[in-house]
């Protein structure tokens, strides 16, 4: 195998394992804050249990994040560092700005989120909380500008530079905020984002669906049902809302991608149908056992359902992105969404109704969601990624002059062999899996423990007002807030 | 802003430093307590003291390298590209490394059972080990140069970059993280751990001393160009003399009891050694070892004035932020950790 291929596999492995965590701690950072600010304001104990649990399990996965996140700093450099000298004048500020604004922001009050709950007052609490959820935000905001930048790259210009003799193209910065709000960063920013939060309350929600089948900790289960199960049915609508709007920008900015997502090979004069599901077959230019609606595509591309759509016959071969993986990612994203949206209405209908606990299949429907919101969050980028290629930054007009675009195949690292990138990924997979595992056994053991009771928290306040701060981190009651203490 | 292009360039050279060495400060007694933990704790319980000592810290000293990595990226991208690819398989372990100490301290406590345990001390201690080694492996490297050829490729590879001199700048760094890591812990701890600290502070001190001057003099021969900087502008010797004066220091105070300044004093050790570092490389941010034409310098890897510019404009408005949170976080845990006999 050639460079390549190893090294898009790379990116591709460690990219999408690192996305396993940051939805999850952008999700639950809200669901989180939610609680704490109920507790804060009612003075219930039972919200503060819940929020102290959440935290814990918070704690878990910004750890993983935090430690697979670093490895995708310096793969741009390790990996693709033709493609960095490229891009390193527009893309590295957003990165360099990601440092600054959210790393620091939400490492440092992590810090207090988690070790602080008995060592600061309510208030300075509940902010710490807040700025590393918005932290953990703006770090999407960063890297998601940096990859739509890639995707509808504006506000540059293409610069040629003599390299000992040789000139090489790269890209400078001629309108840092066009740059930023390039054509599709707001669309992508929000439905990333929106993604994150429908993770998090799905995740709330099914943790406390287990509990309440379990008849456990009921007190702190139907608190947090009560925020989680609304915000899941809101954020998934919402994401279907925008992801809509990222997909009607599609046929402006990226043609191709949005041909590949719906398998449309030929442009007619006809009408465009959507494709309910089937197996797109590049070869032959049709799609296999393929249910298909007349007139919807135009419709939700055009707002007009008898304006044809351009197909894959206008994009040259050679500019042509894979299919059939950008059209079964990109109808399973949507399949999970449309899923999500019914089972949180259907659930949350019931729980006006006051029957949702009756319901235990519903209870237990709850459960695996998650996995489905997983699922479109990692379906969502690689119909994102794939429905990219062959290019890592796409070409564009730039008032009225056309900018070069640079090839995936042109971004590779010169100095390193297959050899080497075939080792790191083997040396990673074997890391990573290792490292799944643990969070698996430790993330279990977590949720089975659960959060304490009202009156346990009760007790441990009692014995922190008695014995001071000096013995806090001492303190093996049932109560513990930090990552390095003593915990169950 | 009216600076010039060059003046931003500098600028953003020394905000580099500034970011690499805040990371080796902070970061450098994290990965000294990781080295130390073994030696120093004897049971569990002082284990998680140790541990404890750095445990709401660790995660924002690591953003210091995350930050110098993105604006490396942005203020010199070339530097960055082919710095890391150079590195490829060196940065891989390194990467592992970080993992290893993040994943450690995540989980070492999650499971009552002392095998669970020994397993992520071990890993701790390896890994922050081979961490600080790994950095100062690259800090040799980039001191004596690289085979650098033409636009940008490297031709060297992994065992290349083992030789003796790196292997030497490795050395010293761990013995830096580690007398830095112990002073810390002096001033985190106290009671029997604490005189423990105490007593392995001579020998910690002393080994570093005796790297330090053997690094001196290693350099010397192996990367005489680190001098000529110093050749030309005789005043830069007040660099090597401050060092000097810092690591003297660190044991002085220690003797008259106040291991706050010795702590301060050891940041300084570590705040000159980089500044004398930038002075050796200044104006390269690579140095070729076939022809000086193919070294990467200020000049050939930085990016345009506009994203300079803007890029201080960000560091500007983040860095007082950033700034008054970590001294908010370093206040709110100051003080000893503490775990009384009641903690299992
Ligand atoms: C939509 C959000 C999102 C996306 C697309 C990415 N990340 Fe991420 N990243 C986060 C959201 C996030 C986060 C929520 O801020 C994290 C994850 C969990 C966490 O604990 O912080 C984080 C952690 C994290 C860290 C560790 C920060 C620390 O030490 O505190 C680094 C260095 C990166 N990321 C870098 C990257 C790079 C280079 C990416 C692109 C290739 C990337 N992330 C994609
Ligand atoms: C700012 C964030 C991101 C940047 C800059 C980025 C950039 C890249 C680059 C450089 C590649 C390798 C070249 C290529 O094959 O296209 C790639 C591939 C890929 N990325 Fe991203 N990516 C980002 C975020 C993500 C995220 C969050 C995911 C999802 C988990 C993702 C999924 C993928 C996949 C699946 C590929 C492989 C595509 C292929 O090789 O065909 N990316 N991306
Ligand atoms: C239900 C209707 C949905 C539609 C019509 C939709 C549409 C889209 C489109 C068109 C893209 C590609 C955007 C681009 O590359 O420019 C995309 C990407 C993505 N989707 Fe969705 N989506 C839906 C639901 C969801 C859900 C429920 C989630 C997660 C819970 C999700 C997560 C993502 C993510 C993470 C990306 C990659 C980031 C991006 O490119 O914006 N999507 N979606």
């Amino acid at each position: 195998m050639d460079v390549e291929i190893l090294s898009r596999l790379q990116f591709a492995g460690t990219i999408m394992f690192h996305y396993l965590f940051p939805p999850l701690s952008i999700g639950l950072g809200l669901q989180l804050f939610l609680c704490e600010l109920m507790a804060f304001r009612k003075g219930d104990l039972a919200w503060e249990a819940a929020a102290r649990f959440w935290t814990r399990i918070f704690a878990v996965n910004f750890g993983m994040g935090v430690a697979s996140g670093i490895v995708m700093e310096f793969e741009f450099g390790t990996n693709w560092a033709a493609y960095s000298r490229f891009v390193g004048d527009v893309f590295g500020s957003a990165l360099a700005a990601e440092g600054i604004f959210a790393f620091f922001l939400e490492s440092g009050f992590l810090a207090i989120l988690v070790f602080g709950w008995d060592r600061v007052g309510p208030r300075t609490h509940l902010i710490s909380t807040l700025m590393v959820f918005l932290g953990s935000v703006f770090s999407a905001v960063w890297i998601v500008v940096a990859n739509s930048w890639q995707q509808t790259p504006a506000g540059y210009r293409i610069v040629w530079h003599d390299v000992q003799g040789e000139m090489m193209p790269r890209a400078e910065v001629t309108d840092f905020w066009a740059m930023v709000f390039n054509p599709s960063s707001v669309d992508r920013l929000s439905h990333t984002v929106i993604g994150a939060l429908v993770l998090g309350a799905f995740f709330v929600t099914s943790v406390s669906s287990y509990y309440l089948l379990g008849g456990r900790h009921q007190e702190v289960a139907r608190r947090c049902l009560s925020i989680a199960l609304p915000s899941a049915l809101l954020f998934s609508l919402l994401a279907a809302a925008t992801g809509h709007a990222s997909a009607q920008k599609l046929v402006h900015t990226q043609p191709a991608k949005l041909a590949a997502m719906e398998a449309h090979f030929e442009t007619t004069d006809e009408p465009t149908g959507l494709y309910l599901f089937g197996w797109p077959d590049a070869e032959a230019k049709t799609v296999r056992f393929g249910v298909r609606i007349p007139k919807l595509l135009s419709l939700l591309v055009w707002n007009d359902p008898n304006r044809p759509v351009p197909g894959l016959d206008r994009i040259p071969p050679n500019e042509r992105p894979p299919i059939w993986l950008p059209f079964q990612t990109f109808h399973l994203m949507v399949a999970m969404g449309t899923l999500m949206i019914g089972v949180a209405g259907l659930a949350l209908f019931m729980r006006l109704r006051g029957g949702l606990e009756r319901r235990r299949w519903l209870l237990k429907l709850l459960i695996p969601m998650p996995l489905a919101a997983m699922i479109a969050n990692q379906a969502g980028w690689i119909t994102a990624e794939v429905g990219r290629q062959p290019w890592i930054v796409y070409p564009s007009v730039q008032q009225g002059v056309e900018m070069m675009g640079l090839r995936t195949s042109d971004g590779l690292s010169e100095s390193v062999t297959a050899e080497q990138v075939l080792g790191s990924i083997i040396l990673f997979a074997i890391i990573y899996a290792l490292l799944f595992a643990v969070w698996l056994f430790v993330l279990d053991r977590k949720l089975r423990h659960g959060p304490e009771t009202p009156e346990e928290l009760r007790e441990h306040k009692r014995r922190i007002a008695r014995s001071g701060i000096g013995g806090l981190l001492a303190d093996q009651g049932s109560v513990r807030g930090g990552m390095l203490e003593e915990r169950n | 802003m009216s600076l010039d292009y060059d003046t931003l360039t500098f600028i953003w050279f020394v905000l580099l430093g500034v970011l690499l060495c805040g990371y080796a400060i902070l970061d450098g007694f994290d990965l000294g307590v990781g080295m130390l933990h073994p030696f120093l704790a004897r049971n569990d319980t002082e284990r998680r003291l140790v541990m404890n000592s750095i445990g709401p810290l660790w995660d924002g000293n690591e953003v210091w390298l995350v930050t110098f990595g993105g604006a490396l990226f942005a203020a010199f991208p070339v530097a960055y590209a082919t710095v890391f690819s150079s590195f490829y398989t060196a940065f891989f372990l390194l990467l592992t490394c970080l993992i290893g100490r993040a994943v450690s301290l995540e989980f070492r406590s999650k499971v009552h059972s002392a095998r669970w345990r020994s397993v992520w001390d071990v890993g701790f201690f390896l890994s922050s080990t081979t961490a600080a080694l790994l950095l100062g492996v690259a800090a040799g490297n980039i001191l004596q140069g690289m085979e650098l050829g033409p636009k940008y490729r490297y031709f060297g590879s992994l065992s290349s970059q083992l030789g003796w001199f790196p292997l030497l700048v490795g050395l010293l760094t761990v013995s830096l993280f580690a007398m830095h890591g112990a002073i810390y812990l002096y001033l985190k701890t106290d009671g029997t751990l604490q005189q423990r600290v105490r007593r392995a502070f001579v020998p910690l001190f002393l080994t570093f001393a005796s790297l330090y001057l053997i690094v001196s003099v290693a350099t010397w021969i192996r990367a005489p160009h680190s001098l000529d900087n110093l050749v030309r502008h005789p005043w830069l010797w007040i660099v090597p003399i401050l060092n000097l004066l810092a690591v003297l220091n660190v044991p002085r105070a220690m003797h008259l009891g106040r291991p706050g300044y010795a702590f301060f004093s050891s940041s300084m050790v570590i705040l000159a050694l980089g500044s004398l570092f930038s002075t050796a490389m200044f104006p390269y941010l690579m140095r070729s070892t076939f022809d000086s034409a193919y070294g990467i310098t200020l000049q050939n890897a930085r990016s345009s004035e506009g994203t300079l510019g803007t890029m201080l404009i960000i560091a500007a408005i983040g860095f007082p932020c950033v700034l008054s949170y970590t001294i908010a976080i370093y206040w709110v845990f100051r003080g000893k950790v503490k775990l009384d006999s009641s903690s299992y």
